[in-house]
């Protein structure tokens, strides 16, 4: 027998996840990476629910609940008290769904990347407000239905690159990551923790409730994510853009079809979908050609 | 920290809304339809089920794996990614 992670538990079972969750998995990964001596902030997202009720808790670091729009500038204030103790081993991980961060924690976490604070901050991406009700955020696809963009209004944005505003704010490391790659997840985390300053990880992680899916598709759609290139795997150091894994693509009607967020789409619109996706893995090959020079 | 918390009484709660137990005492085992079953004889303790199962719920025993039922919630990624069909989904109660 060869345990391709570690086998440390810092995630205990019990939790309030619902059945298939991707974000719990990205958390029992990420802890897995970092180990015991992490302190994780999460701001309002379905963690702060699932994680567990006062004074019971399902993780085995010590865990500091913040305001929705806050992940970046509290992890700032644990960072500066830790300096003040004279503690420099340890982690300082802010974990915040896709509202809290594409959205109301943006410009927190734009001056805390500004700032280069010494903290990874974590994105679990489920791509809408699902705590509260499976509401649209800047992340939700084009297409997809949430409860505020019924199947007769669907998403008409385009999903924010999150990666590239990091990027621009020249933060040392970003990367994506994703739950059926947990190998590659808990690498980026690894490197994340041995560089000084700001980190991004920004992780897909699909949602049976949300995305209208079975429980035990979750790990297979965060695949297909990949091998459509609907989710690209790369990492993104001083800059520099490294493609971490260049798929034979699928068609993105095999990552589409399985989820019911999507099942109003017709032809002319999954076409146009599959166009954007095309488009976008251009853009990021060039990145990556444009990078190296 | 322990996993079971027994206050007498209010006077011996912590001053402050600090986690001092863990969640294992919540059995999620109850929220389970369907049951994963591990076909011993197809399994080749490739450690696949244990990588993904959401729940931290496959234990290692004798270096196979083996589903802790009491907080297994039968979302039955295990048997989707066991790359030997060697996990099937049984309907509880029956
Ligand atoms: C200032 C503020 N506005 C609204 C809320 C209500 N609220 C709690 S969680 C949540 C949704 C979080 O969505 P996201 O960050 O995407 O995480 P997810 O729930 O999808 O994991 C909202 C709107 C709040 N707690 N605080
Ligand atoms: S609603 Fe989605 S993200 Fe939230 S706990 Fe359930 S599966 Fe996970
Ligand atoms: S059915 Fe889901 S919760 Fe149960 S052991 Fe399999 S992966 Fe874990």
């Amino acid at each position: 027998m060869r345990l391709t992670l570690p086998e440390q538990e810092l995630m205990s079972s019990g939790h309030k996840g619902c059945q298939g969750c991707g974000g719990v998995m990205a958390m029992r990964y990420a802890l897995k990476a970092l180990g015991e001596d992490t302190i994780v902030v999460i701001p309002a997202c379905c963690w702060t629910v699932l994680e567990g009720e006062f004074p019971y808790t399902s993780l085995r670091v010590p865990l500091l609940h913040t305001a929705f729009e806050t992940a970046a500038s509290a992890s700032s204030g644990v960072r500066a008290a830790l300096r003040v103790k004279g503690k420099d081993d340890v982690n300082v991980m802010a974990w915040a769904g896709d509202g809290g961060t594409f959205d109301i924690g943006m410009q927190a976490l734009s001056g805390a990347v500004e700032r280069n604070e010494d903290f990874i901050y974590v994105c679990y991406d489920n791509e809408g407000y699902m705590n509260t009700g499976i509401q649209r955020s800047s992340s939700t696809p084009y297409g997809a239905w949430t409860t505020t963009t019924p199947v007769d209004a669907f998403e008409k944005a385009h999903k924010k690159n999150m990666v590239d505003i990091m990027v621009s704010h020249d933060i040392p490391y970003a990367a994506t990551a994703s739950i059926a790659y947990p190998e590659d997840l808990i690498r980026k985390l690894n490197k994340a923790k041995s560089i000084e300053g700001a980190k991004f990880i920004h992780i897909l992680a699909p949602c049976p409730s949300g995305w209208r899916c079975a429980s035990n598709q979750t790990v297979k759609l965060a695949r297909l994510a990949v091998e459509t290139n609907v989710f690209p795997l790369y990492e993104v150091e001083h800059g520099k853009y490294t493609i971490n894994r260049k798929p034979r693509k699928k068609p993105a009607k095999e990552y589409l079809s399985l989820q019911g967020r999507f099942r109003h789409i017709s032809d002319e619109v999954a076409a146009e979908i599959q166009e954007q996706i095309d488009a976008g893995w251009e853009k990021l090959l060039k990145k990556e050609k444009d990078s190296m020079e | 920290m322990d996993d079971e918390i027994k206050y007498k009484n209010v006077k011996e709660l912590p001053p402050m809304t600090v986690s001092t137990g863990l969640m294992l005492v919540n059995k999620t085992g109850s929220w389970r339809s369907l049951r994963p079953i591990i076909d011993e004889d197809k399994c080749i303790s490739c450690m696949i089920c244990w990588k993904y199962c959401p729940e931290a719920c496959i234990d290692i025993v004798d270096d196979k794996p083996v589903i802790n039922l009491d907080y297994c919630k039968g979302c039955a990624i295990c048997a989707e990614e066991c790359p030997k069909e060697a996990i099937e989904m049984l309907e509880e109660g029956k």
